[in-house]
């Protein structure tokens, strides 16, 4: 039979470009791991943890001398601790709807980028957990939040929803961690037998736990990786509606919403993936890792991105809608003074980025040109930031007019927070010297060379 | 079977691409072997029921571990707030299920995560610090391009020159002796 020749136009763009073979995908990965690191790494690596000495710096003195320092005060007793939380968790969550949704969603594209998503989310929830332990005021308490009786013997009350997001918080972590190193392990393998050192050998040795890449492993593998996707995805959801409960169940307006649990979420992979791409788009050129994060990779991710902005700015508007339809004077009170009060310019920042800054995502030009995408990426995360501001801002009228401050951080407020950004870029950094930055095992899996059934694979005429 | 300080732990055939791998594997799952495995960098779609392996178990220690995480978060809760020190806040009910659904929500997905992946390690035998293919110098190869299939000479049916040639009749690129 005749099989008629695909049309030009329909023909899918590889996710592996050249026709790359199975070994140049390991060499190209694991190169980095085996070559000494390049200066620009080293750089970097000293800029970011000069940088990240701010966080020990000012956590000290913040403890040693009192909350103080922040610029909490009157009504606002959650300034840019409880943003920089949500902020930085919200990150996060774009790694698991990478390495999770999109798996159970069969979107081979996520192979190439799931690893570095992972170790975003992580080190993103290693400098949002930072906040709230710090936030509590005297952190030698801060063992009250874990289920253990205090010194009057009484545990800690599970009505409230701060405690919901310890469990939702060290859970997420957890889990995260134990999915991306289920992952990592046939990779360390593929490391293990390529490196000489005897240190390497024997680091890399125990931690792929003696993986063969046997088949009777795999199956069992394979269906171990399922089940914790599918466990993955109902927890990344759970835990932004957590974190946004601790908001929602409160009964202040502004905060008392229902749309508050879908919207966090969207907003956090909107912000997720904001981040993943300004982390991609450089990695992909520098370390020559372009045919396997492909601009089709990016372009997806920018269709996501779109997506999820559009989604946060219909929550924009859904929610100013409801402030006047539900004809609550003060809800609709609350929603004009953050739009057009004395925080309008995080208010017109937030819309400027989140909504306008994905718009641009339509048009093929821009999300195929990798400088406006990375720009528009940082627009994406400025704008998240300012989201959460404005959320936590509204904190600053409260009931008596009395009361009504206007917030201002102080410096350690400030630096605290650029101190998390060199954590999270020196984490970054060693986990690029030390682990595959990409999922070998799984990009090699997307190959035509995988596939039995595939000339590439070795299936012959008329067999299967 | 030679006896002396070097004993034989079974014959490796390498291949080239999956495919040659999957027909091999069909043809000793269809002789009856039961000590044997392939090996490949990836997991290779088809091959379980090339090698006629059933369902992998993994899912119940996942189950297993996600039911003991729902009812010790409720149990957790009604224990601490109802039966040990009920404390009255805010005039809520001292138990609920309603508002312990999340943290037992959490649990459930935490030792359901921790039962998958101790599953997985349980029922693969990892980790495994001492694998007599791991020090077989071709096999490195099993984690980069090459795909390897390892009959063991601790199975009934093995017979080195009968076992060797059936090897030879699925066309490998080599066939090596692997030694204990």
């Amino acid at each position: 039979m005749q099989v008629p020749e695909t049309p030009k136009d329909l023909v899918r763009t590889p996710l592996v470009t050249n026709e790359r073979s199975l070994s140049w995908i390991t060499n190209q990965v694991a190169q980095f791991i085996e070559n000494k690191p390049p200066m620009w790494w080293w750089i970097a690596l000293i800029f970011s943890a000069s940088v990240a000495v701010l966080v020990p710096y000012y956590i000290s003195y913040l403890i040693g001398t009192g909350v103080g320092v922040w610029g909490l005060q009157n009504p606002v007793m959650w300034g840019w601790a409880i943003v920089n939380f949500v902020f930085w968790i919200g990150i996060g969550h774009a790694g698991t709807l990478i390495s999770a949704i999109l798996f159970l969603l069969n979107q081979k594209w996520r192979t190439s980028i799931n690893r570095a998503a992972e170790a975003m989310t992580i080190f993103a929830v290693m400098c949002a957990g930072i906040f709230p332990l710090i936030h509590v005021g005297r952190v030698w308490f801060a063992w009250w939040l874990f289920p253990l009786p205090n010194a009057n013997q009484i545990w800690p009350q599970f009505r409230s929803p701060l405690l919901w997001d310890v469990f939702a918080v060290s859970t997420y972590f957890t889990v995260s961690l134990l999915f991306w190193y289920t992952g990592l392990v046939p990779d360390l393998a593929t490391i293990r037998d390529r490196v000489k050192s005897g240190l390497a050998k024997f680091s890399y040795g125990l931690f792929s736990l003696g993986w063969t890449g046997s088949n009777r492993h795999w199956r069992n593998y394979e269906k171990a990786y399922l089940l914790l996707a599918g466990l993955s995805t109902p927890l990344v959801l759970s835990v932004h509606s957590i974190v946004s409960f601790d908001f929602a169940v409160s009964q202040l307006p502004g905060w008392h919403t229902t749309i508050f649990p879908p919207y966090f979420v969207a907003g956090a992979i909107f912000s997720g993936f904001g981040m993943v791409m300004t982390l991609l788009i450089p990695l992909r050129t520098i370390c020559k890792l372009e045919d396997l994060i492909t601009v089709k990779h990016v372009e997806l991710m920018c269709k996501v991105t779109l997506a999820t902005g559009t989604m946060v700015g219909y929550a924009y508007a859904m929610e100013f809608f409801i402030a006047y339809y539900g004809g609550n004077p003060y809800e609709l009170e609350t929603f004009i003074n953050r739009a057009m009060g004395p925080y309008w310019w995080a208010y017109l920042a937030m819309v400027s980025c989140n909504v306008i800054t994905p718009q641009f995502f339509w048009v093929k030009k821009f999300r195929t040109d990798m400088r406006i995408v990375f720009i528009l990426s940082i627009f994406v995360n400025i704008g998240m930031w300012f989201e959460r501001f404005v959320i936590v801002m509204t904190l600053h009228r409260d009931f008596i007019p009395a009361n009504w401050d206007y917030y201002t951080p102080t410096k350690v407020d400030v630096l605290t927070f650029v101190g998390t950004f060199g954590m999270f870029m020196t984490l970054f950094l060693l986990f690029m010297k030390f682990l595959p930055m990409i999922a070998i095992s799984e990009v090699k899996g997307v190959t035509p060379q995988a596939n039995p059934h595939h000339k590439l694979g070795g299936a012959k005429e008329g067999k299967h | 079977m030679a006896q002396d300080s070097q004993k034989l732990h079974g014959l490796l055939a390498q291949f080239d691409t999956p495919a040659d791998l999957m027909h091999a594997a069909e043809m000793i799952r269809d002789h009856g072997y039961s000590r044997w495995d392939v090996f490949s960098p990836f997991p290779i779609h088809g091959m379980d029921d090339a090698m006629g392996l059933k369902n992998s178990k993994v899912g119940w220690f996942t189950f297993i571990g996600g039911f003991t995480g729902f009812f010790s978060g409720m149990g957790m809760i009604w224990y601490m707030n109802e039966f040990n020190y009920p404390l009255i806040v805010g005039g809520k009910p001292f138990f609920s299920p309603i508002f312990s659904f999340p943290v037992a929500y959490e649990l459930t997905i935490l030792l359901g995560a921790f039962g998958t992946l101790l599953g997985m390690a349980f029922l693969n035998r990892l980790p495994r610090l001492h694998n007599p293919l791991l020090k077989h110098s071709s096999f490195k190869r099993a984690t980069d391009d090459q795909f390897f299939l390892l009959i063991e000479a601790s199975d009934a049916k093995f017979d080195s020159s009968v076992t060797r040639q059936l090897l030879e009749s699925t066309h490998p690129v080599k066939i090596e002796e692997v030694q204990e």
